[in-house]
């Protein structure tokens, strides 16, 4: 029996950090970059009020951000942090060993173009460079789902079988400065969901730990090998919490949403805030009698093999929509992820890729419509390009 | 550990070395080369900062030495993360420790936490993180072991090498003299960011050294000890002059022993008449291309800074209203 929440109007990097505020966060290191600010200004009120027992540190960069961020963990407290674009590009280093050491910090992502040109707005370049830093990464799509992740993430990160550090991606600007209604929880219901933190390990004179020892050849390939079999385990776990939430919440989440799918024979794929743009172009095209449905690819790490097999069964044309590009290479990294994943199939749809809504680029409910009829052509045309970059102005 | 805290230490003229403790927390096993001065300041240090410790190492020397996994030569928690960062660390480290003691999570005393690192990782890539924390206030003690180049790597010029050193990044030839800079001034640097206790050290004055950290860990927020860490290998000294050749460093008034004390700077080791700077250089090969005019300006050099340090232990200072509000209400 689902609890009911109470209605608020809110904007959702307010809801982000009350979720922070409300998972009973310890200690958090941030450092101010649009889009994400909102979130860690609200969570210093939050900490300067008395609201929230915490301690909040406001480092000089982004790389101390998540470096104090393992301080805080390994000291034993339950950790999180916020950032975007830039600021994630130079946390890069050390974002590998957070994951590599285990350490369960909770981050939001407020995602926004990678410069140059400098662009605050909003696509998927910043965390696209960060795909391979062995955390935990979901997406979501709005303000409900941004505030029921980070409360969800904490307890995934923090399972003992799973100790990963787990980052929230939510677009910015278009969902971190929206004003959405949402259920929010009451402090009973989430201390029930998500116990007091008790760290597996930690910086303790009372039992002392080597943390970080480095690795000659005879024991990297193992060490990484551990890494990689946890972050693949960790994908049960997630289930687990989030079919625990779904019984809590009545909102239940998948690692592949499916909207209006049944017997489509094209797909469209996509990740974040974009996809309930795109839910108005499949609506569209399904009453004028458009086989068409529309994929949504919630988790990211561990990226859902089975699960998006399972999805396209059926389909012949799977459109990926990607939100960065791996400039002269596979170009979209999630189109060129999702095709190597269905290589396997014998049975396989055609896979065709277009990156959309670059650097903020506003992309309405017609662009996928264009985007499904170009390629259609582009798949019967057989085999041609690698991708295509869509709304170009010439 | 108590017993041997400073206020106690200032009841004695003289210290008997049987008074310290015997405990090992910088095991041997570790691989340092023979005659590494900074290994010597890791062991007193860490005996010096007692068992109630955590202490973040950057990437370097004594880390590389001390952490090949599975083993270890630390006896306190330690953590290695990477190279620019160590301070960043101990912040979150210190802050993690703060919420726990208020949430009655942390069972017994606040243990010490210490950040260490050398010089390329202090003065270098790591100077904003710590900048960053000394200006946050944060109680911790940074140690800096500082050999003066990038030993690790292979014995590539950094800040804080001194004017003249031959490294492999900064080789004397035709066009170059060796190191053209002087040394970073980091104990200024670290003075100037206003933390109550800043000073330097040297394993050769083992006691001057123990009692300092003993001094910086008790001292509430942010600490800042300078460790010169004689290198065999990159200075191209003998491994059995070590000791010798830290002392010399302070008789030549090259790295005087110094500490600052809520901005009030004093000597803790009055060197009478100062030897000519060529004691110290001429046991080190890396000095060795240096002639007469090189040698003189050094002389000049180390003087003129000795006596303007002089004038800073023997300046009066006006008093600063230390106390804040928010502290009075603490009291």
């Amino acid at each position: 029996m689902a609890v009911k929440g109470h209605r608020v109007g809110m904007e959702v990097s307010i809801a982000v950090s009350h979720a922070v505020q409300l998972a009973r966060a310890e200690a958090i290191a941030a450092y101010p970059i649009t889009p994400q600010t909102h979130i860690v200004e609200h969570l210093s009120s939050l900490v300067a009020n008395g609201d929230l027992e915490a301690e909040f540190i406001n480092v000089e960069s982004e790389h101390s951000a998540i470096s104090a961020c393992i301080g805080m963990s390994a000291a034993g407290a339950r950790t999180f942090t916020a950032t975007s674009s830039q600021g994630l590009a130079l946390m890069h280093e050390i974002l590998f060993i957070v994951s590599a050491m285990r350490f369960p910090i909770v981050m939001a992502v407020a995602n926004r173009a990678l410069s140059g040109p400098l662009s605050i707005w909003n696509d998927h370049g910043d965390i696209m460079a960060a795909r391979d830093i062995g955390w935990i990464q979901v997406f979501v799509e709005n303000g409900q789902e941004a505030f029921d992740h980070t409360i969800m993430a904490f307890k995934i990160a923090e399972n003992y079988k799973v100790l990963l550090p787990t980052i929230v991606n939510m677009d910015g600007f278009i969902l971190t400065h929206v004003v959405e209604a949402l259920e929010m929880l009451d402090q009973e219901t989430v201390d029930k969901f998500l116990p007091d933190y008790h760290p597996r390990f930690k910086l303790d004179p009372k039992h002392p730990l080597t943390m970080g020892a480095f690795a000659m050849p005879e024991l990297f390939t193992e060490v990484k090998m551990g890494h990689q079999h946890a972050l693949m385990t960790s994908y049960d776990h997630i289930l687990k919490v989030w079919d625990e939430w779904g019984k809590l919440t009545g909102r239940t989440y998948h690692p592949v949403e499916r909207y209006r799918t049944e017997g489509a024979k094209v797909l469209l794929l996509i990740m974040g805030s974009l996809a309930e743009v795109a839910e108005v172009a499949v609506d569209e095209m399904r009453e004028a009698g458009e086989s068409v449905g529309l994929l949504k690819l919630r988790m990211w790490r561990p990226f859902p093999f089975k699960a998006l097999r399972e999805a396209v069964a059926g389909a012949e044309l799977v459109i990926v929509c990607d939100r960065a590009l791996s400039l002269g290479g596979a170009a979209g990294p999630v189109m060129a992820e999702v095709r190597s994943a269905l290589y396997p199939l014998a049975q396989k749809p055609a896979v065709v890729g277009y990156t959309v809504g670059l650097g903020g680029r506003d992309t309405q409910p017609e662009a996928f419509k264009e985007i499904v009829r170009l390629a259609r052509e582009e798949a019967a045309a057989g085999p041609s390009q690698e991708y295509f970059l869509f709304g170009v102005r010439s | 550990m108590e017993k041997f805290g400073y206020a106690q230490s200032q009841k004695f003229d003289t210290y008997a070395s049987r008074l310290l403790p015997r405990k090992e927390f910088f095991t041997s096993g570790h691989r340092a080369c023979q005659g590494c001065g900074e290994a010597l300041a890791v062991r007193w240090v860490c005996k010096a900062i007692g068992e109630d410790a955590i202490i973040a190492h950057a990437t370097g020397c004594m880390e590389i030495v001390s952490s090949g996994m599975p083993q270890t030569a630390w006896m306190h928690p330690w953590i290695h993360v990477a190279f620019e960062n160590t301070a960043a660390v101990a912040s979150g480290i210190d802050a993690g420790l703060k919420i726990l003691a208020r949430k009655g999570k942390l069972q017994g005393k606040r243990p010490a936490v210490v950040a260490m690192g050398g010089d390329g990782g202090t003065s270098d890539i790591g100077l904003q993180a710590l900048s960053g924390a000394m200006e946050r206030g944060h109680n911790f003690t940074y140690v800096c072991w500082d050999n003066e180049a990038y030993m690790n790597t292979g014995i590539q010029r950094s800040s804080s090498t001194p004017y003249g050193a031959m490294t492999t990044t900064s080789p004397p030839g035709k066009m170059s003299i060796g190191q053209s800079t002087q040394k970073k001034n980091m104990v200024a640097i670290a003075v100037a960011h206003g933390i109550p206790y800043v000073a330097t050290a040297n394993p050769s004055y083992l006691f001057d050294l123990y009692f300092k950290v003993r001094k910086a860990i008790e001292t509430p927020g942010p600490a800042y000890i300078h460790v010169l860490s004689v290198c065999p290998t990159g200075w191209r000294s003998a491994t059995d002059l070590t000791v010798r050749i830290g002392r010399l460093a302070v008789e030549t008034g090259v790295s005087p022993l110094f500490e600052v004390e809520n901005g009030r700077y004093r000597l803790t080791v009055e060197v009478p008449k100062l030897r000519p700077v060529t004691d110290y250089l001429k046991p080190q090969g890396r000095f060795r291309h240096l002639r007469g005019k090189e040698l003189e300006f050094i002389q000049k050099h180390t003087q003129a800074q000795y006596e303007l340090l002089l004038q800073k232990c023997n300046a009066s200072y006006p008093e600063f209203p230390l106390i804040s509000p928010e502290e009075e209400g603490q009291e």
